[in-house]
C-alpha cells in the first residue's frame, strides 16, 4: 500500500540492521518516550532484530498510562450526575479507578460514548442540547490543540452544553526529570507527533544540559531504525544534539498556529502523573476566558477517596526503571481482559505491549 | 414487493393473532415456501437418514441492518450453514426466529426476508420453522434474528471440528483476503465517515468446502474466521499446547482498503470478523492439490498458504513480519467491533 509499503521495505530495514551492528559498539540505553513508538517495536518485532547491547526502554508517553487515578475517579463521578454524557477517547473507557471504571458505570446505565476526535464530542453536544456534554481531554501536545480548538469553538458558537475536563499534559517536564533521573539514558527517541507541534527545539536542553543524544521520530519500522542509527552514530562518537528523522512531519519550530491556539486556551499547571507525583509545570489548566467550558469549575462532585494501586509497579516501569515482566501482577493477577493499572489498558501502554507481542519466541 | 414503504410492524404482529398469521402467510410463507413449513406445525417433522448430525445455533444484531454486500438475513443464513460447513456437515434445515422493535419498516423486514429465503434456496436449505416476537418501541434496536441449523455428518468427517491429526508441517490455508466484513460493516455507519470501496465478504461456503472434502484429502480441520478473526482461530487451536502456529503477514491477504481503515483507526486485520472465509489446516503433502480445488471456485479464487504448524513454541501463534520480524500474536481482548454480525 502507498506510502506505508515505502516505509516496510525488507531490505531497507535489513540494510539499516547492519549499519547499526557495525557502527554500535557501546553498551546503551535508548528510551522511546512515546508509547506509539513502543507499540510499532513490539508490533513488528524490531526489539528481537537489533543487536544485544542495544537495550530499548519504555517511557512515559502513553497519555492513558500517566493519567492520575483521583482523574479517573472524577470523571466516575462525572459519569453519575444527571443527565451528562460522558464523551471520551476510546482508552479510557476501562481504566480502572478506585472502585469501578467508566466501562462498568456505563453498564449501571450511564451514557459513556466513544469519540474518535473532539469535534465529534461537539456535534454530539450540539445534538442534545438538553445533556451536559463533558469530554474528558487527556495526552499530550499531539491531542491539547484539537481540545484547544473544540472549546474556542464551543466558545464562539454559544455551546452552553459543552464542558472539557482537562488532564492535558506537557512533555519537557517530564523528559527533564527522567534526564535528571536515577536511569541512564543515552539516547531519546523522541515522540513524533508531539513534534510536529512543539517542534524539535525543545529537546535542546535535554541535548546540551544533560548530554542526552536526541532523534524525533517517525512511527514506520523503518523510521525507528533509522533513528535508532542516528542515536548510535551521536553515541559512538559523543556528540549530543537534536536531530529530526521524522522530516516529513517535523519542522524546528514546529506548528506555531497549533502553539498559538493551545496558548489561547490552556495555562501551565503543576500536575499529577500517575506513577511520578507531582510535576511542575507539567499539565495544562483551561485559562479562566474559557471558565464556563471547564468541567472542574462548573462541577462540584463528589469523589470517592482515591485508593493507591497495591502491587502495581507502572510508575518504575513508565520511568524505565524496571520492565513490565518484572512486576508481580503481570499476566495473571493483572491483564488486557483484567487490568490493575492504566499501562495494561492502553494500545501505547508498554504492559500492554509486553502483553499481546512480548513473549520470546 | 408485498408492502409499502409506509407498512410499519405493529405490537399485534407478535400478538400470536391474526396479524401474526397474516405476516407468517403473507410474507414467511412466501418466501421460505417448502414442504415442511407449510405444515405450520409446532414443530417441524424432519426425516433423516444419517445415524449423525450436527447442530449450531447464531444470534445476528449487526448494525447497520443493510451493508455493502449483504444485510442481517443474509448474514443470519449464511453465518449458521458455514458452522454447519465446516464442522464437514451438509447443511439441511434452518429455524428462524426473529424479534423486532415496533414501528419497523415491513418492506424492510421483506428485504431481509427475500435474502435469506434467496442463500437459503442457493444451499439448497429449507427454513423449516419459525418464530415472531415483537417489542415496543425502543425496546430493542430495530431487528435481531437467530438462526439454528441442523445438517448431516457423513462418519468419515466426524473428527474435523476436533483438530485431533493436526501435526507439525500442516499448512494453513485461508480462502481470502481478511476483514472486508468488519471494514464494509463500518462503512456502512454513519458515525465514522469513511468511505470504503469494498463489500462483505458474506457468503455461503458449503459448496467450496465440500468440492475439498469430496476430492481431496488431507484435511484436518476448518473453521470458519469469524467473530475474532484469523488470529482467535489459530490461537485457540494452538491452546492446546501440542504445537506451535506460526504466519507470515507476506502471504495474508489483506485488501488496501482494509488496510488503510486499519491503520487509521488502529484495528488488526488478523481479528477482524470475515463471514466467507474458512481456514484450513491440511497435510503438507495435500496442501497445493487442494489450493488447486478451491481455486477452482469463485469463493476460493484468492486462496492460498498462509503459514504452517511447528513443533517449536508449543502454544503460541506468532507472525513473521513483514520487515523480517516476529511477534506473537495473542487471544482477542475485549471488543474490537461491537454489533458486526
Amino acid at each position: 500500500m502507498k506510502y506505508i509499503d515505502e516505509y516496510r521495505s525488507p531490505e531497507l530495514v535489513n540494510c539499516l540492521l547492519s549499519l547499526i551492528k557495525q557502527t554500535s559498539t557501546k553498551e546503551i540505553n535508548l528510551m522511546e518516550v512515546c508509547g506509539g513508538h513502543t507499540m510499532a517495536i513490539h508490533k513488528f518485532g524490531i526489539v528481537d532484530m537489533l543487536p544485544k547491547n542495544i537495550h530499548l526502554l519504555s517511557g512515559p508517553g502513553c497519555p492513558v498510562c500517566v493519567t492520575d487515578k483521583k482523574y479517573i475517579d472524577q470523571c466516575i463521578a462525572y459519569s453519575r450526575m444527571q443527565n451528562t454524557i460522558i464523551t471520551t477517547y476510546g482508552d479510557l473507557i476501562r481504566v480502572p479507578g478506585s472502585s469501578s471504571s467508566l466501562e462498568k458505570e456505563g453498564a449501571k446505565g450511564a451514557d459513556i460514548r466513544m469519540v474518535y476526535s473532539t469535534t465529534d464530542a461537539l456535534e454530539i453536544a450540539k445534538a442534545n442540547p438538553q445533556k451536559k456534554v463533558i469530554f474528558l481531554g487527556i495526552g499530550f501536545e499531539t491531542t491539547a490543540p484539537g481540545s484547544a480548538v473544540c472549546i474556542q469553538q464551543a466558545f464562539q458558537e454559544n455551546i452552553s452544553n459543552f464542558y472539557l475536563f482537562s488532564a492535558h499534559k506537557i512533555m519537557p517536564p517530564a523528559l527533564k526529570l527522567l534526564a535528571d533521573g536515577e536511569i541512564r539514558i543515552d539516547g531519546f527517541i523522541c515522540p513524533g507527533h508531539v513534534s510536529t507541534i512543539t517542534g524539535s527545539k525543545i529537546y535542546e536542553t535535554l541535548a546540551d544540559e544533560n548530554s542526552i543524544s536526541c532523534v524525533v521520530c517517525g512511527f514506520e519500522p523503518l523510521d525507528i531504525l533509522q533513528s535508532i542509527y542516528m542515536l548510535v552514530k551521536q553515541i559512538e562518537k559523543n556528540e549530543t544534539r537534536v536531530e529530526i528523522q521524522y522530516t516529513r512531519a517535523v519542522q524546528p519550530e514546529g506548528n506555531i498556529l497549533a502553539q498559538k491556539i493551545l496558548m489561547d486556551v490552556f495555562e501551565v499547571r503543576d500536575d499529577w502523573w500517575r506513577g511520578f507525583g507531582i510535576i511542575p509545570s507539567s499539565g495544562l489548566k483551561i485559562r479562566d476566558k474559557y471558565k464556563q467550558i471547564d468541567a472542574e469549575t462548573e462541577f462540584d462532585v463528589d469523589v470517592e477517596e482515591t485508593i493507591l494501586d497495591i502491587g502495581c509497579i507502572c510508575g518504575e516501569i513508565l520511568k524505565g526503571l524496571k520492565s513490565p515482566n518484572e512486576c508481580l501482577l503481570f499476566g495473571e493477577a493483572c491483564n488486557p481482559s483484567n487490568p490493575a493499572g492504566a499501562c495494561m489498558v492502553s494500545n501505547e501502554g508498554s504492559c500492554h505491549a509486553f502483553y499481546k507481542y512480548g513473549k520470546n519466541i | 414487493m408485498i408492502y409499502s414503504e409506509d407498512d410499519r410492524v405493529l405490537l399485534g404482529h407478535g400478538s400470536g393473532g391474526i396479524l401474526t398469521s397474516d405476516l407468517i402467510s403473507q410474507l414467511f410463507l412466501h418466501y421460505f415456501k417448502n414442504d415442511i413449513l407449510e405444515e405450520l406445525s409446532d414443530s417441524a417433522f424432519l426425516q433423516m437418514k444419517s445415524k449423525k448430525i450436527s447442530f449450531t445455533t447464531d444470534s445476528f444484531v449487526v448494525d447497520p441492518l443493510f451493508f455493502p454486500g449483504g444485510d442481517i438475513g443474509k448474514l443470519a443464513v449464511c453465518g449458521t450453514i458455514n458452522d454447519l460447513a465446516v464442522s464437514g456437515a451438509k447443511p439441511m434445515f434452518l429455524s428462524c426466529g426473529f424479534i423486532i422493535e415496533e414501528g419497523f419498516s415491513l418492506s424492510q423486514l421483506e428485504k431481509i426476508v427475500r435474502s435469506m429465503a434467496e442463500e437459503a434456496e442457493k444451499a439448497q436449505v429449507k427454513i423449516v420453522t419459525g418464530d415472531t416476537k415483537v417489542v415496543a418501541k425502543g425496546q430493542c434496536d430495530k431487528l435481531f434474528i437467530n438462526t439454528s441449523g441442523i445438517g448431516k455428518l457423513p462418519a468419515k468427517y466426524i473428527g474435523l471440528s476436533k483438530a485431533e491429526y493436526i501435526c507439525k508441517g500442516d499448512k494453513i490455508i485461508i480462502n481470502g483476503s481478511l476483514g472486508d466484513h468488519s471494514i464494509s460493516v463500518l462503512s456502512a455507519r454513519n458515525s465514522l465517515k469513511i468511505q470504503a470501496n469494498l463489500v462483505s465478504d458474506c457468503a455461503i461456503l458449503n459448496e467450496l468446502i465440500y468440492q475439498v472434502l469430496d476430492n481431496s484429502r488431507g484435511v484436518k480441520f476448518m473453521r470458519d474466521a469469524t467473530r475474532g478473526g484469523l488470529a482467535t482461530v489459530l490461537y485457540e487451536l494452538a491452546e492446546n499446547k501440542k504445537y506451535g502456529i506460526a504466519i507470515d503477514e507476506n502471504s495474508i491477504p489483506v485488501k488496501d482498503t482494509v488496510r488503510g481503515v486499519c491503520e487509521l483507526l488502529g484495528f488488526d486485520p488478523l481479528y477482524l470478523a470475515n463471514e466467507g472465509k474458512v481456514v484450513m489446516i491440511v497435510a503438507e503433502e495435500s496442501a497445493n492439490e487442494i489450493l488447486k480445488i478451491m481455486k477452482r471456485h469463485p469463493l476460493g479464487k484468492e486462496s492460498c498458504i498462509i503459514g504452517e504448524v511447528s513443533e517449536t513454541n508449543p502454544g503460541l501463534v506468532w507472525l513473521n513480519t513483514q520487515i523480517g520480524g516476529k511477534r506473537m500474536v495473542d487471544k482477542l481482548s475485549g471488543e474490537q467491533l461491537p454489533r458486526i454480525c
